[in-house]
């Protein structure tokens, strides 16, 4: 063994954790979260297409029997089933991962649940590139396919917290929504602000003078840890976490776009048709310019490899954001 | 149960022995990744064993030769399977099994076409495969070649809908050069298959669909590829044979596990693996 050469790096399961290993993280924040709101409220109703397990649906499963419906590896129909049951009244939570749900069942549910306006809620694990996997599980372009479906509500959590907290929203709410879900070992970041999740609302989490990031998912923690580390460097970095995508919260948007600084979106998704082109479309309509960059995966399909390594490669990582940040500012 | 009687003892060997190699490689691969779909794997070395060493046409050193049998896995994570055969087959070399799942290898954990010579299509999105086999073989049929295709597919797929649809199609257009092949290993990624979305009976789902449809025991070589030659014998009607495997079979302490999707495997327990795979090879062959 020659000790220079670095440890290969390979790719996991489907269900690699995207927490560090020294972080703080909740398991399975959204199987808790269901079981929660459905003990309150009996129309609640789980169902998975064989990915119980695999988006921590396996917590409602087990906790609820009853009152959950496992469809198969059979997506389309599992959107039958849950416009069918929505119909009837009840208050569906469907997860399978997004890949599935957005490219090969979008059909089913544009036309028979957004369409009537119904309200059924999706959970949809490795939104993004949050799997080594390669394109069949990267849903790089997740939001760009839904961004386009009248009446979806659609949610890019941060954390454990945002979890926990837009669960209960998701089932109240009218119409359907559609949560790009953490799963397993869930980092917990948000409780360290001054924050709590509402549905439709971004939220400034620190201010900042010189920069201001926006962010939504797994990159707000990111763009949170790359704020203070250029905090050393004297750098004041705003951060603008907008855990809802559509909706779009224009208003808060323009609000912290008034204030001439940099501005860097960041999104876990490709750079069409996500966060970073709301931000772009926002501040053109609104009629405000400013020096702005977007941070996200590049218009191609990615590779597999280890997770860590693809962040690293497609400019994901707290580095990346650091270096983006010092060659644009000033 | 089909008569075995006609199988020589010689191919019998033949066959059993590459099963073993395929194994062996499926274990480096699972070994270096740590753990994985190694259940899976030692299920279907026997089908692929068939395929590739008795069954298919094909040029080793020319992977895209216009005259081969197309063999098509819908089963992306059935990747190390098929990379473990394409090294028996001499398609790969057997160097190359180190580097699966590694960053920047040729041998992707979920088999893509455009990473690996002599993979054909990508899986991973589970129920393409069927589908793909069916615009495949109207191609060949329209260039009057006497290509065939397979299509190696699990019991979970049996669960979407695209796989009969495609099966549907197969028998509109009597694409008696199809010939898919269903790894029935009972098992998906939340449990037992008839659990999940329960098929059975299969054959005779297929057969009302309009297929010709042989159930074999999966792990016995002599089945499998007389399964296969009936099939291919039928010039009125795509064929299926239906494959009933065993998970983790050929290394005891595996076939025992709870039959998970992803099974656990400690890192101490790979030479064991190996040693428990050649005893019972040994044990069969004398
Ligand atoms: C369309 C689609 N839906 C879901 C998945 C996630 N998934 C991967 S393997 C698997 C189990 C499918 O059953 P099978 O192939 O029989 O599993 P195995 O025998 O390998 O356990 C599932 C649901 C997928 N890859 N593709
Ligand atoms: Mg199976």
């Amino acid at each position: 063994m020659n000790p220079s050469k670095p440890p290969v790096r390979r790719s996991g399961a489907m269900s690699a954790s995207i927490a560090g290993e020294d972080q703080r993280t909740v398991k399975a924040p959204l199987g808790h979260a269901l079981v929660d709101v459905a003990r309150e409220d009996e129309r609640i109703i789980g169902l998975s297409a064989d990915l119980a397990k695999y988006t921590d649906m396996h917590i409602f499963r087990d906790a609820m029997p009853d009152r959950f419906y496992q469809a198969g590896m059979a997506e389309q129909v599992l959107m039958g089933m849950t416009t069918g049951l929505a119909m009837e009244g009840f208050v569906p939570f469907t997860s399978t991962y997004s890949v599935f749900a957005t490219r090969r069942a979008y059909d089913f549910i544009c036309l028979d649940i957004a369409e009537p306006n119904l309200n059924a809620n999706f959970v949809c694990a490795l939104p993004g590139l949050t799997t080594g996997y390669g394109p069949s599980h990267q849903a790089t372009e997740d939001i760009a396919i839904l961004r386009g479906m009248p009446n979806l509500t659609i949610i890019d959590p941060c954390d454990a917290l945002d979890i926990a907290q837009a669960v209960p929203q998701m089932a109240s709410s009218e119409g359907p929504t559609y949560m790009r879900l953490l799963r397993g070992n869930v980092p917990l970041v948000l409780d360290e602000y001054d924050y709590e999740f509402q549905l439709g609302k971004a939220a400034l989490l620190r201010p900042g003078a010189d920069v201001l990031f926006i962010s939504s998912g797994l990159m707000t923690e990111r763009t949170l840890e790359a704020a203070k580390r250029l905090a050393e460097d004297r750098i004041d970095v705003a951060v603008l976490h907008v855990p809802t995508i559509k909706p779009f919260d224009a208003a808060t948007v323009l609000r912290e776009l008034a204030a001439d600084r940099l501005v860097i979106s960041a999104e876990n998704h490709s750079v069409v048709g996500g966060l970073g082109e709301s931000v772009a479309s926002t501040m053109a309509t609104g009629g405000v310019a400013r020096k702005f960059l977007q941070v996200g995966l590049p218009d191609q399909f990615l590779e597999a490899g280890a997770l860590e390594t693809l962040h690293e490669r497609y400019g994901l990582d707290v580095d990346s954001l650091i270096s983006t940040v010092k060659n644009n500012i000033g | 149960m089909l008569d075995t009687t006609g199988v020589s003892d010689e191919r019998l060997l033949r066959l059993r022995e590459a099963a073993l190699r395929i194994r062996e490689n499926s274990l480096i691969q699972a070994e270096v990744q740590g753990q994985g779909y190694i259940g899976q794997a030692l299920g279907v070395s026997d089908i692929l064993a068939a395929l590739y060493t008795d069954q298919m046409r094909f040029r080793p050193e020319e992977p895209e030769w216009e005259h081969r049998d197309r063999c098509l896995l819908s089963i992306g994570h059935y990747a190390l399977a098929l990379y473990a055969a394409l090294v028996e087959a001499k398609v790969l070399p057997f160097e190359e099994l180190e580097s699966y799942a590694a960053d920047d290898s040729r041998l992707p954990m979920s088999s893509m076409s455009t990473y690996t010579p002599g993979v054909e299509i990508s899986g991973g999105s589970l129920g393409h495969g069927l589908g793909i086999a069916v615009g495949i073989a109207l191609g060949l049929r329209r260039k009057d070649s006497d290509s065939h295709v397979f299509n190696i597919l699990s019991d979970g797929e049996l669960g979407e809908g695209s796989t009969w649809e495609a099966a549907l199609e197969a028998a509109q257009h009597q694409l008696s050069n199809i010939t898919a092949v269903v790894d029935f290993n009972g098992l998906q990624a939340d449990g037992p298959s008839q659990d999940m979305l329960s098929t059975e009976p299969v054959d005779e789902k297929f057969r009302a669909f309009g297929w010709e449809a042989i159930r074999v025991d999966g792990n016995d070589p002599a089945q499998i590829v007389l399964g296969l030659e009936a099939l291919r014998a039928n010039q009125d009607q795509p064929g299926v044979l239906i494959c009933n495997t065993k998970v983790g079979k050929g290394v005891p302490m595996l076939e025992d596990r709870e039959k998970l999707h992803f099974m656990r495997v400690a890192e101490d327990e790979w030479t064991q693996a190996r040693a428990q795979l050649k005893e019972v090879f040994d044990n069969e062959s004398k």
